[in-house]
């Protein structure tokens, strides 16, 4: 089974519009969405949701006010500052549960922490796992990697060869938490001098965790002296650049119809499946 | 005044609003500061382009076992929730990408063989760009945590003058992290289906931490109603609109901010300062008003 994880350091350069392409070009495949703090591809795969399940995050702690002797503890030992004049404030603890553990007096008690859903969707591209983390919780890495496993599951069990993912943008937890163990992990990139400043730290990241990394570039032509630029840097870095995409507004129309781009009457569509081929092959399929 | 510029979704526009919102208000307040909290992929600099004057790393503290104290009774890996522990039969093996520094393992070891080490996650770098003060943080690549460095190029903020801080996009801790302690926080949109549903979750997590917002719509289009419908039905203020424009993208892919391209634009981020002035003031949420 391979997996392509489609990333891209900056956000907002086309991860979301280039994944749901492949999803509609590849066959026999399971489809994912690991930006799960703000997750757009099920916006343009329509799903029909089959399968809800709650998702737990990192328990949080409050404090039994009748069991509480003031000693202050709890507040000597948190690193994070969440515990104060007898309170837990829920948004700066990280439910390591140190308080909980340390407390004399047994005044401390974990919550569970419903952090979020995930899902397991009928799609007419294939089948879908997504998830939604709750507005303002941590630990998406965790749900990523929740999500992913769901997706590897699902393909060995229903004899699919392929899992093709939508990552998050940045290179923290969530970003590592959706490349570990990936096959190819695809930047999409365009050529403006802050994507070109990400797409060094994402492909340093790429590096770091030993995975395979390509490049495509967007709206290559919005600037086509910072398109060359990006194509020397690969070079020098050694990572392929699949494919070349130019501006077009059949990107922006896609999102407002809510279809994936490759369904629309364009030229871009042609280079759209010329990359989905360079991918299959780097990846060996 | 803390303003924090964010945005569920990623690209729309939060670097190029806050980098020429800075330089706008520079002529207008003593003390302008620019805090890049984008710690992941911070982009502020490409459009002020400051002098770095100093830079201090970030670290967490991870623990390090002594093999020679150390039982392997296992306790501190029975304790770690972040399963940066694992206790086998002959060693305890540290993980220290996942350990988020909490220092349960030291505190519980029954024979003290838990020391913290620092090891580094970021750094901050702090300068001048122009009269506009510059911080940011950058995160270690291949570090995992990046709140802790979020909090710390946040230190920069001080309680004078104008604190534009440029937040990353998403809705999760990092989000949450930057945009916590501000007066208000400048959300910035598209009007694309990604850009609505990501307003959304952005608005619900904004109002989640008591901080008051408003809209800036960039890549705006005449029909790009969808966004003011949904503001006005959520009883968001549109402050400001920003063209869809080839010479604006072209401007940013060569890290140029608005105020360059066309003078009338500081006129604009002026204005909608002493609108969120206003708003704030309204909220009665003026504690670092002059």
């Amino acid at each position: 089974m391979k997996e392509i994880t489609v990333i891209s350091g900056k956000g907002g350069t086309g991860k979301t519009s280039v994944t749901a392409s492949f999803a509609v070009l590849a066959e026999n495949h399971v489809i994912t969405d690991c930006d799960v703090d703000a997750a757009n591809l099920h916006l343009l795969l329509a799903p029909e949701i089959m399968e809800v399940k709650k998702y737990w995050g990192m328990p949080r702690v409050e404090i039994n006010a009748a069991k509480c002797t003031g000693c202050g503890l709890c507040e000597t030992l948190c690193r994070y500052d969440a515990v104060s004049g007898g309170a837990v404030d829920k948004l700066l603890c990280e439910g390591c549960l140190v308080c909980y553990h340390a407390c004399p007096a047994g005044a401390m008690r974990p919550v569970e922490n419903l952090a979020g859903e995930w899902y397991l969707s009928r799609t007419r591209y294939g089948p879908f796992v997504h998830a939604r983390l709750g507005v303002a919780q941590d630990n998406s890495g965790k749900l990523v990697a929740r999500v992913r496993q769901r997706a590897r599951d699902l393909a060995e069990k229903t004899g699919r060869n392929l899992i093709i993912t939508d990552g998050p943008p940045g290179i923290g937890c969530p970003v590592i938490s959706a490349l570990g163990g990936t096959d190819l992990a695809l930047v999409v990139t365009e050529p403006t001098l802050s994507a070109m400043h990400d797409l060094v730290r994402v492909l340093d990241l790429a590096a770091h965790f030993g995975v395979r990394a390509a490049v495509c570039i967007n709206k290559w032509d919005i600037n086509p002296d910072n398109c060359r630029a990006v194509e020397d840097t690969c070079r020098d870095m050694n990572v392929p650049v699949l494919g070349r995409i130019p501006y077009d507004p059949a990107f922006m129309a896609a999102a407002l119809e809510k279809k994936p781009v490759i369904k629309m009457t364009s030229t871009v569509v042609n280079d759209i499946i010329s990359l989905w081929d360079c991918v299959k092959k780097e990846l060996g399929l | 005044m803390i303003i924090a510029v964010a945005s569920g979704k990623g690209g729309t526009g939060k670097t190029t609003v806050a980098t020429s919102m800075a330089l706008s208000l520079q002529d207008m307040s003593s003390e302008v500061t620019f805090i890049d909290c984008d710690v992941e992929e911070p982009n502020g600099h490409i459009f002020l382009c400051p002098q770095i004057t100093g830079s201090d790393n970030i670290y967490i503290e991870v623990p390090e076992i002594d093999r020679q104290k150390c039982t392997r009774c296992g306790k501190c890996a029975d304790l770690c929730a972040f399963n940066a522990l694992l206790a086998t039969s002959d060693e305890v093996i540290v993980f220290p990408e996942f350990c988020h520094g909490c220092g349960g393992c030291r505190y519980f070891c029954p024979v003290e063989a838990v020391t913290m080490m620092p090891k580094k996650i970021g750094t901050v770098e702090k300068g001048l760009a122009g009269r506009v003060k510059f911080a940011r943080g950058r995160l270690e690549v291949g570090a995992a945590l990046s709140p802790p460095v979020v909090d710390a190029v946040k230190k920069h903020s001080t309680d004078q003058g104008i604190i534009i801080l440029d937040a990353p996009p998403g809705t999760s801790c990092p989000v949450i992290h930057s945009v916590r302690g501000s007066d208000f926080c400048l959300l910035v949109a598209e009007p694309t289906s990604f850009g609505l549903n990501d307003l959304d979750l952005a608005v619900q997590m904004v109002r989640s931490l008591g901080v008051p917002c408003g809209v800036l719509i960039n890549r705006a289009r005449e029909r790009s109603c969808l966004i003011e419908k949904y503001c006005r039905e959520h009883e968001l203020n549109v402050l400001m609109k920003i063209p869809l424009s080839k010479d604006i993208a072209g401007a940013y892919s060569r890290g140029i901010p608005l105020g360059a391209v066309d003078g009338k634009w500081n006129k604009a981020f002026r204005r909608i300062y002493r609108d969120i002035r206003e708003l704030v003031a309204n909220e009665g949420n003026n504690r670092y008003q002059r």
